[in-house]
């Protein structure tokens, strides 16, 4: 079993070689665009997390283009496949961490997904491109969640802002971009607790901690939810509540380092319009990425590709 | 959690419930919906379609016009094959005679380990048992602070050693369990990711260091298709002997649930859900399905009105039953049938609304004691033809049961009333006094007395049950 990242970042040429090559060999006998394959195609989708109704949805309109289109064989299709998926994405967001006025970014999600993690790496990744970084520890309810910050501010070399456990988050966004203020940070990071997006008080709470970072900063701010790539379903639903309570303005999808393929960040990058502004591939510092669109798709459907 | 799938499968059963029969059409229709339900629910495609394939064939196989209703006999075999697919009986956390307990906990990352151990040595210590909890978790920044927090939080001693070395902490753990007089050990390790060869032999490692008597696989309960591969994983190289399903207190569908045990027989020992430390419950497989179904007591409801027909069926005074020609004996049967089924309050209690009325006292539940009493009191004539029953009748029989003359009167009237709703209710369901043949296959109505014009079963609809769910729910918490 080959980690879903390596096979997305060095796999997908050696697949796409393969690709080619039986393509070449199968020129003119390309596989039958038969129910099997079809069915083939839908299994491979949904096993993905895209989602049993896209993926139908998918693959009717690809049944229908391939009729309409005549497309000789399944290879056709396939490439047809990848295009379509990638376009359903929200493009955009570069503006969250790279904006030429600076920003002040909050990072959100439920329980255990790597906000901690993600926070550390892009801190890192920022300093070296030249931001001056100032993190800011609003997790003030998980147990030792500010130490583990603490961590990555030191791995990183920027400064971290903190309060004790079981203070006020937001009064520690506050204080975060005062110290921003103070020291000319031009890009804030703010770590928050996670929580269960069903879990009324807690959301209200960061309803406040979010409206109170709006209200104090004069760096633009936003929202990005972290969402992790083995999220099923749900991932959805969780999406939408963090985006009605918060108005989010982007996504970064973590732990793509095992075999899940994420294939929920498609349902809620086009169904919210959000853009995926970087994606989690590993523990280390640097083992952030950007996304590119066109390669998550491809290696999507790459099991099946490969298939064929 | 599992709430919106039983949505789905509810709004698939009223669909069915909705048609008198089934055709091979219907359930092939209805098979496609639970399909996509279950797909929706994070289930895993391959169970899915081996799961869809078997209630498939049960549902078509069976004898659906036999029992209750064929919906209801279709919803009892998706129940069944829920249930298989949960695993079949409860598995607790049994603890062996070895002192100090080994159990260790593996994962992937953010799965929820940490506070699952802590929840663990809490339930634990519930139990009379001192845990001891060891912090195996040397790479994830602050992993050893916060299971020491947490720990100091429940008052349980933490282990958390020197060095880099997971399997010298754990060894060293054990040792400090029996320094310290505590008989059981819980190791948190380190999140692994499933293909990190280095981690996962690390594991292994761990495992061999201090051979544990038990090792449960924390799983976020919203995972999607993906847990398949991860438990599987886990399950070959590290083989662990049950599940703590994390996070249960979402909205997450739970298809995780579903597909562990079907594809590595390893069955769900814990559910955890909330952050608070007794948030740990034990997993029953078959209240699970209840609940997926959102059915809770519904189905054995189902199954004892079953027997109780097959007990008394009489097609003869079926037959008179179902032209609404019931008589005062007919009533007292009912009676019985109630009693044999749970008895009143389980009967109400089923309805919507009715968990309301029993609490605020508007149903009594010695109702039917009474209502025999006076009945047993009557003449045979006087039962089979309740019309002749005058003022005097009235009295000798109010004496006779040694009630008033007034609860002989409120009796009779109940009795009209469920006469009237029995005629309409087969008017209904168009079910008219002849044709031969057709006898074994009609159902018996089944109106309760004392529930006034409350209807039978027949009228509920899932979405009902599933509300009478949620307030049982509720009242139990």
């Amino acid at each position: 079993m080959s980690s879903w990242f390596e096979r997305m970042s060095e796999g997908l040429s050696r697949s796409r070689q393969r690709f080619v090559e039986s393509m070449n060999v199968l020129l003119d006998r390309g596989p039958y665009l038969d129910q099997s394959f079809w069915d083939g195609l839908e299994e491979t989708l949904i096993l993905g997390d895209i989602g049993a109704e896209t993926a139908l949805e998918i693959v009717d309109h690809l049944q229908d283009q391939a009729a309409r289109k005549a497309l000789p064989d399944a290879y056709a299709v396939l490439s047809l496949l990848a295009d379509q998926i990638a376009e359903r994405f929200t493009p955009g967001g570069e503006e969250i961490l790279e904006g030429e006025e600076g920003s002040v970014v909050l990072f959100v999600g439920i329980n255990g997904t790597g906000k901690t993690t993600t926070v550390g790496k892009i801190a890192k990744e920022a300093t070296d491109g030249g931001r001056h970084v100032l993190l800011g520890s609003a997790d003030t309810f998980r147990a030792a969640a500010i130490e583990q910050l603490e961590v990555w501010a030191d791995r990183a070399n920027v400064e971290i802002v903190t309060r004790k456990r079981g203070s006020d988050p937001a009064s520690v966004c506050y204080e975060t971009i005062e110290r921003g203020e103070a020291v000319g940070a031009d890009l804030i990071l703010i770590d928050t607790a996670g929580r269960l997006h069903t879990s009324a008080d807690l959301m209200r709470e960061l309803e406040k901690v979010v409206s109170v970072v709006r209200k104090r900063s004069k760096l633009p701010v936003y929202t990005v939810l972290v969402i992790d790539a083995t999220t099923g379903q749900n991932g959805l639903a969780q999406a939408k509540e963090f985006h009605k309570a918060l108005n989010l303005d982007g996504l970064i999808l973590t732990k793509l380092d095992g075999t899940a393929k994420g294939g929920i960040a498609l349902a809620v990058s086009s169904e919210l319009e959000l853009p995926i502004i970087k994606i989690g591939v590993g523990e280390a510092i640097e083992d952030l990425d950007d996304f590119d669109a066109h390669d998550f798709s491809e290696a999507l459907i790459g099991d099946f590709s490969e298939q064929v | 959690m599992l709430e919106s799938l039983s949505e789905k499968l509810q709004d698939v059963f009223d669909r069915l419930r909705g048609k008198g029969r089934l055709t091979e059409e219907d359930i092939n229709e209805a098979m496609r919906e639970i399909r996509l339900a279950l797909l929706e629910a994070d289930v895993n495609f391959k169970v899915v379609k081996s799961f869809v394939n078997r209630t498939k064939e049960r549902c078509l196989e069976a004898d659906v016009l036999e029992s209750l209703t064929p919906t209801q006999n279709v919803i009892k075999i998706v129940l069944d094959e829920l249930t298989t697919l949960l695993g079949q009986t409860d598995s607790k956390l049994v603890l062996s005679s070895r002192i100090p307990n080994v159990i260790m906990l593996v994962g992937l990352q953010g799965s929820g380990k940490t506070t699952a151990a802590a929840k663990l040595a809490y339930r634990l210590m519930q139990e009379n048992h001192s845990p001891l909890l060891v912090a195996c978790d040397v790479y994830r920044p602050a992993a050893a602070d916060q299971l020491q927090t947490l720990g100091g939080e429940i008052g349980v001693r933490v282990y958390r050693g020197e060095g880099q070395d997971p399997v010298k902490i754990a060894r060293e753990g054990v040792q400090d369990a029996i320094d310290n007089l505590r008989d059981v050990v819980i190791i948190d390790t380190a999140g692994r990711l499933h293909v990190d060869e280095e981690m996962m032999a690390e594991a292994v490692a761990i495992k061999e260091a201090v051979k544990p008597d038990q090792i449960l696989m924390v799983v976020d309960a919203m995972t999607g298709q993906d847990v398949v591969s991860v438990v599987e994983a886990f399950a070959q190289e590290v083989d662990f002997d049950g599940v703590i399903m994390a996070k249960m207190d979402g909205d997450a569908r739970g298809g995780g649930a579903l597909s562990i045990r079907e594809v590595t027989g390893k069955p769900i020992k814990f559910i955890s859900s909330g952050e608070k430390p007794d948030s740990l419950e034990e997993f029953h497989p078959d209240r699970m399905a209840k609940r997926i179904l959102g059915m809770g007591d519904m189905v054995s409801l189902i199954e004892s009105a079953v027997r109780v027909q097959q007990d008394e069926q009489e097609a003869v005074e079926a037959e008179r039953i179902s032209r609404g020609q019931i008589t005062l004996d007919d009533f007292l049967t009912m009676n019985r049938q109630v009693r044999k089924m749970g008895g009143i309050a389980r009967l109400i209690s089923a309805l919507p609304g009715g968990d309301r009325a029993l609490n605020s006292g508007q149903v009594d539940e010695g109702v039917l004691d009474s209502m025999e009493t006076i009945i047993n009191s009557m003449t045979k004539q006087e039962r089979q033809k309740p019309d002749i029953l005058n003022g005097s009748r009235r009295a000798r029989i109010a004496a006779g049961a040694g009630v008033s003359v007034t609860e002989v009167n409120q009796l009779i009237k109940k009795f009209n009333e469920t006469r009237k709703t029995v005629k309409q209710m087969m008017a209904q369901f168009g079910v008219t006094g002849t044709g031969k043949g057709k006898r074994g296959r009609r159902r018996r109505p089944m109106n309760l007395p004392g529930m006034d014009a409350m209807g039978g079963l027949d009228s509920l609809s899932m979405s009902d049950i599933q509300h009478f769910q949620d307030m049982m729910d509720n009242n139990a918490r």
